[in-house]
């Protein structure tokens, strides 16, 4: 049993519970301690002890229901019939033959799901990490079983041309697929607890490095949840507390009031603290042309992260600047997207027209706690850029990042006036995927700690 | 002869002990709970639980704490709890007390000293007068550990305090022991049941929740709720409670702010009883929603939808429910 808990955990972590080594032991002891004739209550214990959230324990349930449902009651003490096939190979082909067939007879199912899990054992079937290793391991298990003098005799009873022979070989061909079936199905299943999450995880590494502007619509939904993970890594990260002491600065009023009844003594010292500032975000997108592609992902992003930054206005441009927190607050995500952009994406690009809207209206939302984020490429169809605008900005603000999806080697190439931009920003960085958008938005908000 | 201290643990013998337990101080109880509740005492485990506001998480603990008669030692997590609040603290005012008192005394058993030298060393051959336990002032972690039976330890809303303080509580629930520097380390004889409760308003720690067993309580299914409901308002009709919950239910369904918990259908059937409603009526829900919804948003929202849900709530699906519930009722 404790092979199982040891193998179930490890299944647990292959699916990103982080399980230490010290629950695996409190895992061990509370199965000594409650017993698992009770499936329910080897669930509940387990899960209370393994899973330390609600998702995980979701995870956990479902893996619960996958493993065990794998172990049937009889695999703990293998009965005889099974018990012979540690010298498979040695055996006759047709003791082998006989044994196989006598486990596929219908009555015999007990006895074919303990052959299987001792074949699953002997075949490394927990290490199965991809779907295409599938049939491998399939092959494998039947070859623990004794498959070759299966195979062995299957030849022999066909080349025996005789009526008696064929009705053999017939017999013997339905056997193999029984067992193949049988073994698929175990295999099958070994994948979706061991190697499942593997490939998940594997593909979500993919989609977190891929171009943003090339993610299919297939893979949006993925690509939705990626953006939430990242936006709750970056949450925890960030909303962290926002004191810190600074030993050194005595703090005298404080002192003086927590010591007040052992007659200002001081007992008590208490030292200065410095405050963090919470962070306030001003972010800016372009929504013109291929930009927009990449609004989606940083708005859902900064979106999905209110919790840390609580301080979060947005606004929009192609030729005129709106604010849009209005739509994206009241609105169903997607759906306000496609409002933003069917309603401002319209327009020949103007970073001028759009810099000077927003000090018309916007200005006095710059304080020295606010970074500016600004999307776009910075191609500005030949107008004026209003470089002075944009200098008055980036002095009123604590920081200016430039997120640009274009390659640095276009910078400053045709219309785009990047270059002139640049020296205002604190940052001016290409932004091409997920990954590149979290490294960036990571420094945004470490500016605050 | 040792006296052998019996500990208050015992009526925990096993899980369906414990539902009867929590039952008979009218806590309905589910398996996952009971289970948690088995294990932390079987682990030595604090147990961490989270869920919705209002769903009876440090209810459990004051259910617990009046089943097995222990002493119920509370801990409110807040933003700037330290050490001296939750642990304990020097009676500062006692010691100086004290020393003004006793200054006749010790410059009677000093007198005798000639050199600065001599009334230290002389001054050093007593104990530690002023920094002995009794002028310790333990507050409710220590004060848990003193406990001779055992007690419920209630560690309420974690997730409001600060990490420096999570970090803190470390060595208490994993070794049950709290070191003082000047006395040294006081171990619990017998550690108290720890309930921590969390309404995820922060993430707690990794090595927080290392350490303890994982309990999320969510709403409750009709059938508990109504038991629940049943168990703490006196005196409710049948007829009116299985309308009142399976109304509750569905309103849960509902996207809103702030779904109601069962500390809200508690108060609502309360509400209802006292305006002598004896079955569910539109009016009577409209006028009495704010006791069910705290958002004007939410009561805003589900408005509209009260004439339905009334219906749905007395209708014959729900009359089919209660019978099959409560087959003597026909």
């Amino acid at each position: 049993m404790e092979k199982q808990i040891s193998n179930f955990i490890r299944a647990l972590r292959s699916a990103d519970v982080r399980v230490s080594t010290g629950e695996a032991l409190d895992a061990a002891r509370t199965v000594a301690m409650i017993g698992y004739d009770d499936r329910l209550l080897m669930k509940d214990s387990l899960a209370c002890v393994l899973a330390k959230s609600e998702s995980e324990k979701l995870i956990h349930d479902r893996l619960f229901e996958l493993y065990f449902s794998a172990a049937p009651a009889g695999s703990a003490a293998p009965d005889a019939s099974a018990g012979n096939d540690d010298g498979a190979s040695d055996e006759d082909p047709k003791d082998a033959a006989e044994r196989l067939s006598q486990l596929t007879q219908p009555g015999n199912e007990q006895a074919l799901a303990t052959a299987i899990e001792r074949a699953a054992e002997a075949a490394g079937l927990n290490d199965i990490r991809f779907s295409t290793q599938v049939a491998y391991f399939a092959q494998s298990m039947i070859r623990a079983m004794g498959g070759e003098q299966l195979q062995a005799r299957l030849l022999e009873a066909l080349q025996g041309r005789t009526p008696d022979a064929d009705a053999v070989a017939q017999r013997l061909i339905d056997v193999r697929r029984a067992l193949t079936m049988a073994a698929r199905e175990r295999a099958e299943r070994a994948f979706q607890i061991f190697g499942a999450a593997e490939t998940e995880k594997f593909r979500d590494e993919v989609a977190a490095t891929k171009r943003l502007s090339a993610i299919e619509a297939s893979d949006m939904a993925r690509m939705k949840q990626l953006v939430m993970k990242v936006a709750k890594r970056l949450a925890v990260k960030h909303s962290r507390r926002r004191k810190r002491t600074q030993r050194g600065l005595l703090d005298v009023r404080r002192t003086m009031r927590a010591n007040a009844g052992v007659d200002g003594v001081p007992f008590n010292v208490i030292w200065r603290q410095k405050k963090k500032d919470r962070p306030k975000i001003l972010v800016i997108c372009d929504v013109s042309g291929s930009v927009a592609l990449y609004v989606r992902f940083l708005l859902l992003l900064l979106y999905s992260m209110k919790e840390a930054i609580p301080d979060l206005n947005a606004f929009a441009f192609s030729y005129r600047l709106k604010a849009v927190d209005d739509i994206l607050e009241t609105m169903e995500f997607d759906a306000a997207i496609k409002k933003i952009l069917r309603e401002i994406g319209l327009g020949s690009t103007s970073y001028g027209q759009a810099f000077s809207d927003f000090k018309m209206e916007h200005e006095h939302k710059i304080d020295r706690r606010t970074t500016i984020i600004i999307l776009g490429d910075g191609r500005s169809n030949y107008g004026d850029p209003r470089i002075d605008l944009f200098r008055d900005f980036a002095s009123r603000a604590k920081r200016v990042i430039w997120l640009n999806p274009e390659g640095r080697s276009l910078w400053g190439t045709g219309d785009s006036v990047i270059p002139r931009y640049e020296p205002f920003c604190a940052q001016m960085g290409h932004v091409a995927t997920l990954k590149d958008l979290e490294k960036a938005i990571d420094e945004v908000l470490t500016a605050y700690s | 002869m040792a006296i052998v201290t019996k500990t208050g643990y015992e009526p925990m013998t096993s899980i369906a002990a414990i539902t009867a337990g929590l039952d008979t101080v009218g806590y309905i109880s589910i398996s996952q709970i009971s289970t948690a509740v088995f294990l932390a005492h079987g682990l030595r485990k604090p147990i961490l639980i989270e869920g919705p506001a209002g769903v009876g998480k440090t209810d459990l603990a004051a259910s617990l704490s009046k089943w097995l008669n222990l002493p119920l030692i509370r801990l409110q997590c807040y933003e700037g709890l330290d050490e001296g609040k939750a642990l304990y603290e020097w009676k500062y005012g006692k010691q100086l007390l004290y020393t003004q008192i006793l200054k006749e005394k010790l410059n009677e058993l000093l007198g005798g000293a000639e050199t600065l030298k001599d009334s230290l060393s002389k001054l050093s051959g007593f104990e530690d007068l002023f920094f002995s336990p009794q002028f310790l002032e333990a507050r409710p972690l220590l004060h848990a550990m003193q406990q001779d039976r055992g007690s419920v330890l209630l560690i309420d809303e974690i997730d409001k305090s600060d990490e420096a303080f999570e970090a803190f509580l470390l060595e208490v629930l994993s070794d049950y022991q709290v070191t003082v520097p000047e006395i040294g380390t006081i171990k619990a004889n017998v550690p108290p049941l720890v309930i921590l409760t969390s309404n995820n308003v922060r993430e707690l720690g990794d090595a927080l929740k290392r350490r303890c067993l994982h309990l999320h309580i969510g709403f409750p299914d009709h059938e508990r709720e109504q038991r629940i409901v049943r168990a703490r308002v006196d005196g409710i009709s049948d007829t009116l409670l299985n309308q009142l919950v399976s109304f509750v239910q569905s309103v849960r369904e509902i996207d809103i702010k702030k779904r109601p918990s069962i500390a809200e259908t508690v108060d609502w059937a309360r509400t209802l009883l006292l305006l002598h409603a004896s079955i569910l009526d539109e009016a009577f829900v409209r006028d009495t929603l704010n006791v069910l919804l705290k958002h004007e948003s939410d009561i805003a929202a589900v408005s509209p939808a009260i004439g339905k849900m009334v219906r749905e709530a007395t209708g014959p699906d729900a009359r089919g429910r209660l019978a099959s519930g409560y087959p003597d009722m026909g």
